[in-house]
């Protein structure tokens, strides 16, 4: 098991202790740090009470120790707004965004390997164009112009969606579509791309010499080696729905990590702030190690 | 007009580039039966491969059309048969092995399923498809083919896996094997190796064999029948001997010509050609990458004037020990005297006077020149470097001199490398290793990947410059039939050993080392009575 | 066969020269014509546009409170329709082009310069520092890059100059790890170890050799990134944490129109439509580079070629 934890996951657990060092030390470091927890307007004589209670007089090593110390327990501290233990805020709202990502990313992939593959199966035809467009659109929309474009367009003018909220299938159509147009985009490329390159491969050639069936040449021979580069696009794009949840949760009003993380920073919530970036780091990590699995399934010669 | 299971009609095929429409086959015309050797020659360009692909349907259109021709199977037409049909026929009836098996074996898949494959693509049930599979392995030579089925490609070396794929083509005993120059990626010895199995198998099940390759020796070898193709144009045909023995055509002669391994032997009766003392003294080196020894006590000699061959096939480290000289590599241990001098020993200053007297020609020139500098600056950069040997107001006639030293006009020295062919490149690295007045050339296989036309012009070249500017050369080779008319002395070097060493003429009359021998015997001759010759003896033996 | 192969008997083909090379290779793609000369536009804008309509723009005319568009009552300007403070749309977004293109532009120029440097430096140098130089960027592109502004921001203070570096930030790991890539391979490449044979100093294989094959690679990532960076500059001033008033870039726009959408939904629309024309004339674009840029590649764009399918 060990020998198939490959670079992204090194990558990513490495990420996550720079994420932990860099986060303390910027919060300590830049300006005053009851700013990032106490309103803008808050007394002098607050903050000192804030720093006695804190520890945030103590040396910068003993803070760090005790930092990393609460991490390991999981103790992010209290939100200030709500009065809860910061980890249960973060966890409660985790699960609207996995869901949305799960989703939305289930969707994308299916949909970018079958219009990528026909893509590359008849270079300037039909699909191949099509792709050039959606891939066009994709890489360019700014996601949060088209939510409220889809908004003004389905919700206000057509009244068939509803603006915002969580609640019935009807609340999900929007922000699925919205976090779907870009990685969409992106991936159908990389697909079309890479099946263009197995199709025209050695190897492929060697199939038709045996009579394979075209099918079984596109489907058997060339998606498999085809895979191997999108798998990679594939788990930058997860982490990176993130981003675009931030916006669509943002717009549409969905309770996810997102939003809270928004939120939070403007209202000056740092212990929630501290546990949604621990929680989605921990997450992106692994998310990073299931890639890795699934590369070593794919390849043998990295399994080797 | 007799039956023939291939005939091949008028084929003409057209691509259509940037350049407008390329006609890369015109009217070609041959025929295969069962149980004969056909071989087309040709060099690169020459349209034998795409001759080949043709049959098997391997033309992807767009770029290419197949623009005039029949191509019959059994006297059926195989260019208007309906699709699924036609697809039964590849694998079944006609099977085509390729040049490089690495990239064409997938490499996601075990040998063993894919061997597999091409009986179930034809209705093979998957149990009687794995027996048959464990038994084509046996046959070609895989020993623990019962393991191995279960092996991927990467885990084979290259002669094992043209074995594999050899197995594959063989899966359902078609009556044409198509083999697009099987061997040209392969060792000396293993290519041997490779032509005795598919005898020996052509024996065995009676099929015709169509075989693609530029090398005259495989046709030598091998063929029964030889068409030679120049251009998209066959120029001869004819039965082997005939063609070998009395060309007719301008472009056979110029061919056969140009093979190497006929002329007499260089003429070394002196061992010192100019002084006593040795150009360069190597003793003892040793190459190590972690626990790989690449290169084992090599010691050896250089004399004034001299072409010292090293010949060796993959692995032998012969390579390695052209980088240890120039320093590219460090040593692990051992010395080598230049001129008196332990060039292992050197401070950084006094290496960089020595790059001066040291240059080295690399196997591909397509690599070797930067393509985004212009020839003149390509040669003149060896000025830039070592400013004090001409100053930037004679560079540009110095490039013209030695540009009409290789033979190439002066103003090409505006263009860049992608503009010109292999053999002009080869030419321009030359003149580059010259700009700085070396008087030790070291050609790490500096023909090998050039057409053998080509190959004998750049020799000639070589030899020419030796004559006129007083050269030695350190010539490295993995084929000793290359070395035999250009080089003094040869090294024989296996598994980073030396194994040989000897006068060109001592090594090729009589060698005395079994590895020397081997590699002798598997270097085939350009003449299909040597060939046969040997043959003989081998089976005598 | 891609190309035929060159004879030893064929002429040279004849020289062109370099701009005019250019110009037709842009020619023969209609989609990277228009793209180009839809950025001129812009460009255009972002450098005079201020001081030409900059007047116009801030003018507020309360009378004129969120005009609708498309009518010519009111003069050219007001083509596009007014905002809540009855100031016009379309100069209003010509001048934001200045500080949308200026952020954009000072971000991937610094990411690019960073990056391709400690690229350059982590392909050269001793493993270690290559490997230290790595696992920095791996902490920044683990996580997602506009969370990461985001915290980053609010832990510093909001000002042009510290969104400009967060950006840059963000995508330095991209140029990073493709120099470095490129950098890898290239070392090994024949013509490095012939210019080492010949005694080339590190300093003259990098500069004369590796960063030449380098440098277009980088410039086709960074034509594509701008359009990135541009849309995270939209996302952050749209969430509020970016660009702050009194400046205004397009993102900003947009979010001021945001609680507008029912009854003035031009406010929002149309700074949006001018950040989806520029990011698709930036990917056309660097499409186009990719080609041009490739001399294997090339060929397609050149005179005589076939349609490319």
């Amino acid at each position: 098991m060990m020998s198939f934890i490959g670079n992204r996951s090194l990558a990513s657990a490495v990420s996550l202790i720079g994420l932990i060092i860099l986060v303390f030390f910027l919060s300590r470091m830049t300006g005053d740090p009851t700013s990032l927890y106490l309103p803008l307007d808050a007394s002098l004589e607050s903050r000192e009470n804030f720093r006695r209670l804190h520890g945030l007089n103590d040396p910068l090593l003993v803070q760090f120790g005790r930092y990393v110390l609460d991490l390991l327990r999981f103790d992010f501290g209290d939100s200030v707004r709500k009065a809860r233990p910061a980890l249960d805020v973060v966890l409660a709202a985790f699960p609207w965004t996995l869901m949305l990502a799960a989703i939305a990313m289930l969707l994308v992939t299916v949909s970018a390997i079958v219009i990528g593959s026909l893509a590359a199966f008849k270079v300037g035809g039909f699909f191949d164009r099509l792709s050039s467009i959606l891939s066009l659109i994709g890489a360019s929309a700014p996601d949060f112009w088209i939510a409220i474009v889809a908004i003004f367009f389905f919700s206000v003018s057509l009244g068939w969606l509803p603006t915002s909220g969580t609640g019935t299938v009807w609340h999900w159509i929007l922000p699925i579509s919205v976090l779907f147009i870009r990685p969409f985009g992106l991936i159908l490329q990389v697909v079309r791309g890479s099946m263009i390159a197995a199709l025209s491969s050695a190897y492929v050639k060697t199939a038709r010499a045996k009579g394979v069936k075209d099918r079984a040449i596109i489907f058997v021979h060339a998606l498999r080696n085809a895979m191997l580069p999108v798998i990679t696009v594939i788990g930058d794009q997860a982490a990176g729905m993130l981003n675009g949840a931030v916006v669509v949760e943002t717009i549409f009003g969905f309770p996810g990590v997102g939003k809270l993380m928004i939120d939070s920073i403007l209202q000056r919530d740092f212990s929630v702030v501290l546990a949604s970036i621990m929680i989605t780091a921990t997450a992106i990590f692994v998310m990073n190690l299931l890639i890795d699995l699934a590369y070593a399934a794919l390849d043998p010669r990295i399994r080797m | 007009m007799a039956e023939h299971v291939l005939d091949v009609r008028g084929l003409s095929v057209e691509f259509h580039t940037v350049y407008g429409r390329v006609q890369a086959v015109k009217n070609v015309s041959f025929h295969l039966d069962r149980g004969e050797t056909l071989a087309i020659l040709g060099e690169s360009g020459s349209g034998k491969s795409v001759s080949a692909s043709a049959i098997m349907n391997l033309i992807d259109s767009p770029p290419g059309y197949i623009t005039a021709g029949e191509i019959l199977y059994n006297s059926e037409s195989l260019l208007g048969m309906e699709a699924e049909k036609r697809r039964r026929i590849n694998g079944q009836k006609i099977a085509m092995i390729f040049q490089d098996p690495l990239a064409h074996l997938n490499p996601v898949y075990t040998v063993g399923w894919q061997i597999a494959e091409i009986l179930t693509a034809h209705g093979v049930a998957a149990s009687d498809a794995r027996a048959r599979t464990l038994e084509l392995m046996q046959r070609v030579g895989i020993v623990d083919a019962k393991e191995r089925m279960n092996y991927y490609p990467h885990q084979f070396s290259g002669g094992q896996r043209q074995r594999l794929m050899i197995a594959m083509a063989l899966g359902l005993k078609p009556d044409i094997l198509i083999a697009d120059e099987p061997t040209t990626a392969l060792d000396v010895t293993v290519q041997a190796q490779i032509l005795r199995l598919l005898e020996e198998l052509q024996a065995e099940t009676g099929m015709g064999l169509l075989l693609i390759t530029h090398d005259l020796g495989v046709v030598a070898e091998v063929a029964d029948r030889v068409v030679v193709m120049n251009a998209g144009e066959i120029v001869e045909s004819g039965t082997v001997r005939e063609v070998f023995k009395k060309p007719s055509h301008s472009y056979t002669k110029k061919l056969i010509g140009a093979a190497p391994g006929k002329g007499g032997f260089n003429r070394v009766a002196c061992d010192t050609p100019a002084g006593p003392e040795p150009m360069l003294r190597v003793e003892s080196v040793c190459k190590a990458y972690g626990n790989f020894m690449a290169l084992r006590n090599a010691s050896f000699q250089l004399m004034h004037g001299e072409t010292l061959a090293i010949v060796g096939e993959s692995g032998s480290g012969k390579s390695t020990l052209a980088k240890t000289l120039l320093r590219l590599e460090e040593p692990t241990s051992g010395q080598a005297h230049y001129m008196g001098r332990n060039l292992f020993a050197l401070s950084p200053k006094d290496l960089f006077a020595m790059r001066r007297e040291i240059q080295m020609v690399f196997q591909d020139p397509t690599q070797s020149l930067n393509p985004r500098m212009t020839v003149g600056q390509l040669i003149s950069e060896a000025w830039a470097i070592h400013p004090e040997l001409l100053p930037a107001a004679k560079w540009k006639d110095r490039v013209a001199e030695l540009l009409a030293l290789v033979g190439l006009p002066a103003d090409h020295a505006r263009r860049y490398p992608h503009q010109f062919s292999g053999g002009q490149r080869q030419r321009i690295a030359i003149a580059r290793a010259l700009a700085l007045d070396p008087k030790l050339i070291i050609c790490d296989e500096a023909v090998s990947a050039l057409d053998v036309s080509i190959q004998a012009q750049v020799i000639k070249l070589l030899e020419k410059l030796r004559r006129e500017l007083s050269l030695s050369y350190l010539f490295i080779a993995h084929d000793l039939a290359v070395v035999r008319d250009f080089a003094d002395r040869v090294i024989v070097m296996q598994g980073g050993n030396i194994v040989e060493t000897g006068s060109t003429e001592q090594i090729f009359t009589a060698p005395v080392q079994p590895y020397t021998r081997a590699l002798l015997d598997a270097s085939l001759a350009a003449d299909p009575d040597i060939q046969a010759e040997r043959r003989r003896v081998r089976e005598l033996a | 066969m891609s190309q035929p192969q060159v004879r030893d008997d064929a002429p040279l083909p004849a020289e062109r020269n370099a701009v005019a090379q250019v110009m037709a290779m842009l020619y023969r793609d209609k989609f990277a014509l228009v793209a180009a000369f839809v950025l001129l536009v812009i460009v255009l804008c972002a450098l005079v546009g201020p001081e030409l309509v900059g007047d116009i723009a801030a003018k507020q005319n309360l009378r004129g409170r969120n005009a609708p568009p498309f009518s010519f009552s009111q003069g050219w300007s007001f083509i596009l329709g007014a905002d809540a403070l009855g100031r016009p749309i379309l100069p209003r977004i010509i001048v934001a082009a200045r500080n949308t293109m200026l952020i954009a532009g000072a971000s991937v120029a610094f990411a690019m310069f960073v990056g391709a440097s400690l690229g350059l430096i982590a392909g050269y140098t001793s493993k270690i520092t290559s490997q230290i130089i790595m696992r920095l960027a791996d902490v920044i592109m683990s996580f997602p890059s506009l969370l990461l502004a985001v915290i980053v921001l609010y832990m510093l203070e909001s000002s042009i100059f510290n969104l400009v570096l967060v950006l840059a930030i963000t995508r330095i790991p991209i140029y990073l790890r493709t120099t470095r890539a490129e950098v890898l391979e290239i070392r090994e490449r024949m013509f490095v170890q012939a210019a080492r044979v010949m005694g080339a100093s590190d300093k003259r294989i990098v500069l004369r050799h590796i960063l030449p094959v380098v440098l277009p690679t980088l410039v086709t990532i960074a034509t594509l990134d701008f359009a990135y960076i541009m849309l995270a500059e939209s996302s952050l001033s749209f969430l509020g944490i970016g660009i702050q008033p009194p400046e205004v870039t397009w993102g900003l726009m947009v979010a001021q129109g945001r609680p507008y959408l029912a009854n003035a939904w031009w406010l929002a629309l149309f700074p949006g439509l001018a950040i989806v024309i520029t990011t698709m004339s930036l990917t056309l674009l660097s499409g186009w580079m990719r080609t041009a840029l490739d001399p294997v590649q090339r060929w397609r764009l050149e005179a005589g070629s076939k349609a490319n399918g």
